[in-house]
């Protein structure tokens, strides 16, 4: 099975820096070129449906994955290739799912960013958002019930998603249960087109966490060293049980929401300003600064991330696609009661001439 | 032993409660009050912390029961009336309904809605909404008509390994009962011939079954045989024991509390027609609930759902087709 190969929860071992920053600059890349990958082959028309990447915001969501542990859970969004490679989630997967392969674990049956494995605590999106939070709630109310203690549950949002009542509705649950949940909010300054001005009209987001009753703390979403320290500190807060935790990171979404979009309406100022710098060029050349890496080691590793990601196109590319003949086309997990539910073709016609025979 | 409705409904739930440690309940007011209704009266005493207080907040309420689900619990959510269900709308048809099909994964939990009219209840607490939810893939809807299908099938339900619609009439929680619970029971997607007659098939579910069983016996002093099938789940619909029964009567009335576009008297109708056109000496009839939200006044609630009254002239007007 593809999840056997699960292995969260390596960012324990904070205790050395060097390896946290190195570690996390590595996935960001990975995630980087992966897609970049998914944008050349959709550009080649090999992907049905949309591409939707994280570019800009690989800092914060491979600390979000990072900070994670095997037995949390966590439910990444539309940006967080780079937190999905960092909890465990085979870079397979996502390959899988974007080129529709029926031996992905969607099946065919969802793309792109809607994929997990819920019972590995990797939760798989639905589009609405602000949906997945109260999911994770009830995951961690489960631990609770069945006496797990010392899990966390991450959900990852952006700005928009912070005006639906979804979102409301589960940071207030989350509230009043105390459940170790710890809400990443990347500001990424668009939901699609829409600019903050005409998404909310509070100061800053994070005055929200008050409302609400739960901690909370800003970053800058660009600097990889903060993102590692901010969300850590959060997740840790949670697991020590100190109920809910709000991170908001300021950051620029580096593409348009999806590639069809090229983004004509970010505004120049802040791409020129500080938040708009690149979290993987920042994160290089703190490696640089601080001696933890040189050139060549930055283009070796950037070599093996490109044969990875290659390398697992090459192979999904040769993998079937599902087949709609051989489609169990059944909603319920309840065989006896979804075969009742589909009108067998023609056994109308059968009862029919049955029943007419008899009546004669 | 006298059992109502509505106690059915609450034993079903202790009896969950006691014989599976995953089973839990969540909803408004469920807690020590013992809920709007009292259908979990005395459980959060007997149950200490499985049975849970929720904020008014449907949305969430249906997202946590998903996801204590992934986790292998089975949760009971108690919608304080089946109206407000239109707030967790999205979590019941895209992410509860979804789960199995997207990541072959059961997502096993248990919606109670309190629904149908009550004598002033008004449009936002009357409404029945068995047929939007049937309407989507991945749902079971269940419309229990009697004291024990409420019970054996509120345990069928928190047993299934699919979400449930568990749709429960509140003109019925104190209207109806038994001697007592049931031994065995039949199951889920099975329609219960609940009256043999040879004129005519009236088809009905949940409240709208005990007015067809009026009209059959008035009609019966007029001279006419009325067959009465329970649906007893919408979804699935036992299509085989109506088709069976128009099979014996060559006609059909369908009814249903629900408004009348689409739904569940539209697919009964629908396939008859279609699996057994040439069993009908009559064109299929349906009756509903007016095509307007329900009204406040008594005078006019009872005129806007069907009653023993109106069934009675729809199924004298197709006894003379």
């Amino acid at each position: 099975m593809v999840h056997s190969a699960f292995s969260p929860g390596t960012a324990r071992a904070i205790g050395s820096c060097q390896d946290a920053h190195t570690r996390a600059y590595r996935l960001m890349l990975l995630a980087r070129i992966l897609d970049d990958k998914f944008a050349s082959l959709y550009r080649m028309g090999k992907i049905h449906g949309g591409v939707f990447l994280g570019r800009g915001q690989e800092a914060l969501s491979v600390a979000a994955g990072l900070a994670l542990r095997k037995g949390d859970v966590f439910a990444p969004l539309i940006r967080d290739q780079a937190g999905r490679l960092a909890f465990g989630e085979p870079i397979l997967d996502a390959v899988r799912t974007y080129l529709g392969s029926a031996l992905g674990p969607m099946r065919g049956r969802d793309g792109n960013v809607h994929r997990g494995w819920p019972r590995e605590g990797l939760l798989p999106m639905i589009s609405h958002l602000g949906a997945m939070i109260s999911v994770v709630n009830g995951a961690l109310l489960a631990h609770r019930f069945k006496g797990l203690a010392g899990t966390v549950g991450l959900a990852s949002l952006g700005d928009g998603g912070t005006s639906t009542g979804a979102f409301h509705e589960a940071i207030n649950q989350a509230a009043v249960e105390k459940l170790p949940l710890v809400l990443v909010l990347a500001n990424n300054h668009y939901a699609y087109s829409t600019p903050n001005e005409r998404q909310f009209a509070c100061r800053c987001l994070l005055d929200k966490a008050a409302g609400y009753g739960i901690s909370g703390e800003t970053v800058d979403g660009t600097d990889l060293s903060a993102c590692l320290t901010v969300v850590g500190q959060a997740v840790n807060q949670a697991r020590a049980g100190g109920g809910p935790q709000m991170v908001l990171a300021t950051l620029l979404r580096l593409c348009g929401h999806g590639e069809h979009d090229d983004a004509g309406y970010v505004d120049p100022a802040l791409k020129a300003s500080p938040i708009g710098r690149d979290c993987l060029k920042v994160a290089e050349e703190q490696l640089l600064e601080k001696n933890w890496a040189d050139a060549s080691m930055l283009a070796a590793w950037r070599l093996e991330a490109v044969r990875t990601v290659e390398d697992a196109v090459a192979k999904v590319q040769r993998e079937p696609a599902p087949d709609p003949y051989r489609q169990d086309w059944c909603a319920l997990a309840s065989r006896h009661l979804a075969e009742a539910c589909e009108p067998a073709e023609g056994a109308g016609r059968e009862i029919k001439a049955n029943l007419s025979e008899r009546l004669k | 032993m006298s059992l109502t409705y509505l106690d059915a409904i609450r034993e079903a739930q202790a009896r969950a409660l006691a014989q599976d440690p995953r089973v839990f309940i969540y909803g408004q007011d469920v807690g020590a009050f013992g809920g709007a209704f009292k259908a979990t009266k005395g459980l959060a005493q007997r149950f200490p912390g499985r049975v849970l207080d929720a904020p008014i907040s449907e949305d969430a309420m249906v997202g946590l029961a998903v996801g204590a689900a992934i986790e292998g619990m089975r949760p009971i959510i108690e919608i304080q009336f089946a109206d407000f269900s239109t707030v967790a709308f999205n979590q019941i048809v895209n992410q509860a309904a979804t789960l199995h099909w997207r990541t072959n994964l059961p997502c096993p939990l248990t919606i109670r809605l309190p629904c149908g009219g009550t004598s002033g209840g008004g449009p936002f607490h009357s409404q029945t909404m068995e047929s939007i939810y049937a309407h989507y893939p991945g749902l079971v809807v269940l419309t229990p008509a009697t004291v024990e299908d409420a019970y054996s099938m509120l345990l069928e339900a928190v047993a299934l390994d699919d979400p449930v619609i568990f749709c429960e009439h509140k003109y019925l929680y104190y209207h109806l009962k038994a001697e007592r619970l049931p031994a065995e029971a039949m199951p889920v997607g099975k329609a219960r011939l609940t009256r043999p007659g040879r004129d005519m098939t009236l088809v009905a579910y949940s409240a709208m079954v005990h007015e067809a069983l009026a009209v059959a016996e008035e009609l019966a002093s007029e001279g006419a045989e009325i067959e009465v099938v329970d649906l007893r789940s919408v979804k699935p619909l036992d299509t085989d024991t109506v088709v069976a029964s128009v099979a014996r009567t060559g006609r059909l009335l369908c009814v249903g509390e629900a408004w009348p576009w689409g739904g569940v008297t539209a697919e009964v109708i629908a396939r008859v027609a279609s699996e057994g056109f040439g069993l009908l000496d009559a064109p299929p009839q349906r009756l509903n609930a007016k095509d307007t939200p329900a009204p406040y006044h008594p005078n006019l609630w009872a005129a806007h759902r069907p009653t023993a009254r109106s069934i009675a002239a729809a199924a004298r007007n197709l006894l003379r087709m």
